[in-house]
């Protein structure tokens, strides 16, 4: 008991510490200008995307863009508290009521795949990282805009297909590797872009700075390191095809504009094909935060272009090797048990 | 130690017969000799180090065995025909004998034996790991046919390889420990004159040296000295230790080449999508449908 009262009462503090960075993301004025000896501002270090900020705004909130300060605080001391599921937490802001919420957010005993006592240790335990209700910032519904006619079809004969997008949306198959997720395969995650999205676990990422090259690590990631070069030079040719796309950057200003395309046509980021064209936009707003902005283009998915902005937050790391593919016992034994079972359907038929 | 820094008149000439060799027609032995004597390597902006920036490649066919090897139809001639041959070439290890411990040539002997075999109960410990695309270790990965990329800053060099995503982030300031075991192992770097010398510890036992089967313990250390001779290359070194395994350290050496062409650069090699035939195809329902 006495534990849990002194947990509670760190948590308590900790909740007002959290809610103070909140407003400068929103801030234009007193930017701490860190600079590297050569004089571009400085986006080296390692650096968390953590938050429970929903990438589209939930529907009771269409209208806000932000929290108040009271509704942000009291749900960052709700999703701080023991107990709370860290993976079902992602939709606290979907809960119109202080009983959904609740409901939403809570891990029962007999649930725990992860649980948040472990995220609880951590310096700066997981939270809403801004007042936004979405992390979409354009269009102003903060949703994706619908997808074209185009892309419905796409999307249904993907599905169809039972080729998994990266998040399940396709019934289950236990064939074939192929037609298991691409993250339960190892090929990759759905935040590892570009354009990179808040992780759901492990959601460090780490940039190294030359003067020639912006390095991204990401810790869990099954891509190549991102290796931006900053001299103008062109994009691949178009029959050259990557995972993670073709990324250029150059600085405008205090800002590092990165620009990717190239893409495959096994990567759908909500939709789109390999037209899908990145903008990310780096900027050092202080000595705690990155201001990390994706704007993505795809006329084959949507009429229009969308904007997504989320705070990047200084961390210590280190980055752990992430090896999910060399460690990847998952799809050998959901394969063998399927396997088994079809053995043991077809002993069972041929029996009198 | 193939040292090429320290002359005496009967090194220069070694030297000269070497590069001869390693080198081909990129320079003329004359113009090398000059330079490998009196090579100053451009420095690194706003510092007193060599910049050893740019995309690199070994030449060499150590990926197939680091000791002395000759031809071989490879395992798959009646597939593959003479894309999966095994090219002849002198080794890279000083003396060419590596001193296994007697149990441990054993194991080495072993997995030469079974390095395609995909066995469903040691996935992690039986086989080649690069058949599997798993990441590659150290030095396996510097002398793998795939290039790589050297960026360096003040306080750090990263390191990114094509093959399998592998990536090095080494720190030049202090020593820092491993965190837990892992595939590419801890390093921690340091100049000693105008060469980087990076210790890497923290290595489990599952990944190889090369085809040949060749391994490591979980106490493996390595020490990699990378020395700029010309313009175009770098001269590598990687002494081996792992008491385990071998009854002495001992070292391997090889030339990396700067790839020159116009627009070079890395390109993804990402590999697990390539393998996974290999490694779940025995488990695959092909009357499922889902083929």
């Amino acid at each position: 008991m006495s534990q849990r009262r002194s947990l509670l009462a760190v948590l308590s503090v900790t909740a007002v510490v959290l809610a103070a960075p909140v407003a400068v993301l929103g801030q234009s004025g007193d930017r701490a200008r860190v600079r590297t000896p050569w004089g571009d501002p400085d986006l080296h270090g390692i650096w968390t995307s953590s938050t429970y900020t929903p990438l589209e705004r939930p529907d009771h909130l269409a209208g806000r863009d932000f929290l108040t300060e009271e509704e942000h605080a009291e749900l960052n001391l709700l999703l701080t508290e023991d107990g709370v599921d860290p993976l079902r937490a992602r939709s606290v802001l979907a809960a119109d009521s202080e009983d959904r919420r609740r409901e939403l957010t809570e891990q029962t005993q007999e649930n725990i795949h992860y649980d948040n006592a472990i995220w609880l240790t951590e310096k700066q335990p997981r939270r809403l990282a801004s007042r936004r209700t979405s992390l979409i910032v354009d269009p102003p519904t903060g949703k994706i805009p619908p997808l074209t006619p185009e892309a419905e079809q796409r999307e249904g004969e993907r599905r169809n297909a039972s080729r998994w997008l990266v998040y399940n949306i396709s019934p289950q198959s236990f064939d074939s590797y192929q037609t298991r997720t691409l993250q339960e395969r190892c090929l990759v995650w759905r935040h590892e872009g570009p354009p990179m999205l808040p992780a759901s676990y492990n959601d460090l990422l780490q940039i190294f700075q030359t003067e020639d090259y912006v390095v991204i690590f990401q810790e869990m990631s099954n891509n190549d390191p991102r290796i931006v070069p900053l001299d103008g030079r062109q994009h691949l040719p178009s029959t050259i095809r990557q995972w993670s796309g073709d990324s250029r950057g150059h600085w405008e200003g205090e800002t590092l504009v990165v620009s990717s395309n190239n893409f495959n046509d096994k990567i759908h980021f909500n939709g789109s094909s390999e037209a899908l064209q990145v903008v990310e936009r780096f900027t050092r707003v202080d000595d705690e935060t990155i201001r990390y902005e994706f704007t993505v283009e795809d006329p084959t998915a949507w009429d229009q272009s969308w904007t997504a902005q989320f705070p990047l937050m200084k961390r210590d790391g280190p980055l752990y090797e992430y090896a999910c593919h060399e460690g990847n016992y998952d799809i050998r034994h959901i394969l063998e048990v399927a396997r088994n079972l079809d053995e043991g359907a077809t002993r069972g038929s041929s029996e009198p | 130690m193939h040292k090429w820094f320290r002359f005496t008149p009967g090194t220069v000439v070694l030297a000269t017969a070497t590069a001869a060799v390693v080198m081909g027609l990129w320079l003329s032995a004359g113009t090398l000799v000059g330079q490998a004597e009196s090579y100053v390597a451009p420095r690194l902006p706003g510092t007193s180090h060599p910049d050893l920036s740019g995309i690199w490649q070994a030449f060499t066919t150590a990926n197939w065995d680091i000791q002395d090897h000759g031809v071989n139809p490879g395992p798959f001639p009646r597939l593959l025909g003479v894309w999966g041959a095994q090219p002849p070439g002198r080794g890279v290890v000083e003396g060419n004998e590596i001193p296994y411990l007697p149990e441990a040539l054993a194991k080495k002997q072993e997995n030469l034996e079974n390095r395609l075999t995909v066995d469903p109960n040691n996935v992690n410990t039986v086989g080649d790991p690069e058949a599997k695309c798993y990441l590659p270790g150290v030095p396996r990965a510097t002398y793998m046919p795939f290039p790589f990329q050297i960026i360096q800053s003040t306080h750090k060099v990263v390191i990114a390889y094509q093959f399998a995503s592998a990536s090095r982030t080494i720190p030049l300031s202090g020593s820092t420990e491993a965190p837990v075991d892992s595939w590419m192992g801890w390093s921690n770097g340091h100049w000693d004159g105008d060469t980087l010398v990076v210790d890497v510890r923290g290595f489990h036992d599952l990944s190889w040296f090369d085809r040949a089967g060749n391994y490591h313990s979980d106490a493996l250390h390595v020490v990699e000295r990378y020395t700029p001779m010309s313009p175009y290359h770098l001269w590598y070194e990687a002494t081996i230790e792992d008491p385990k395994v071998f009854t002495r350290p001992w070292t391997i050496s090889l030339p990396l080449y700067r790839r020159i062409e116009q627009d070079v650069r890395l390109l993804e090699f990402k590999c697990v999508d390539l393998a996974e035939e290999y490694v779940y195809g025995s488990l695959v329902d092909t009357e499922g449908g889902a083929r």
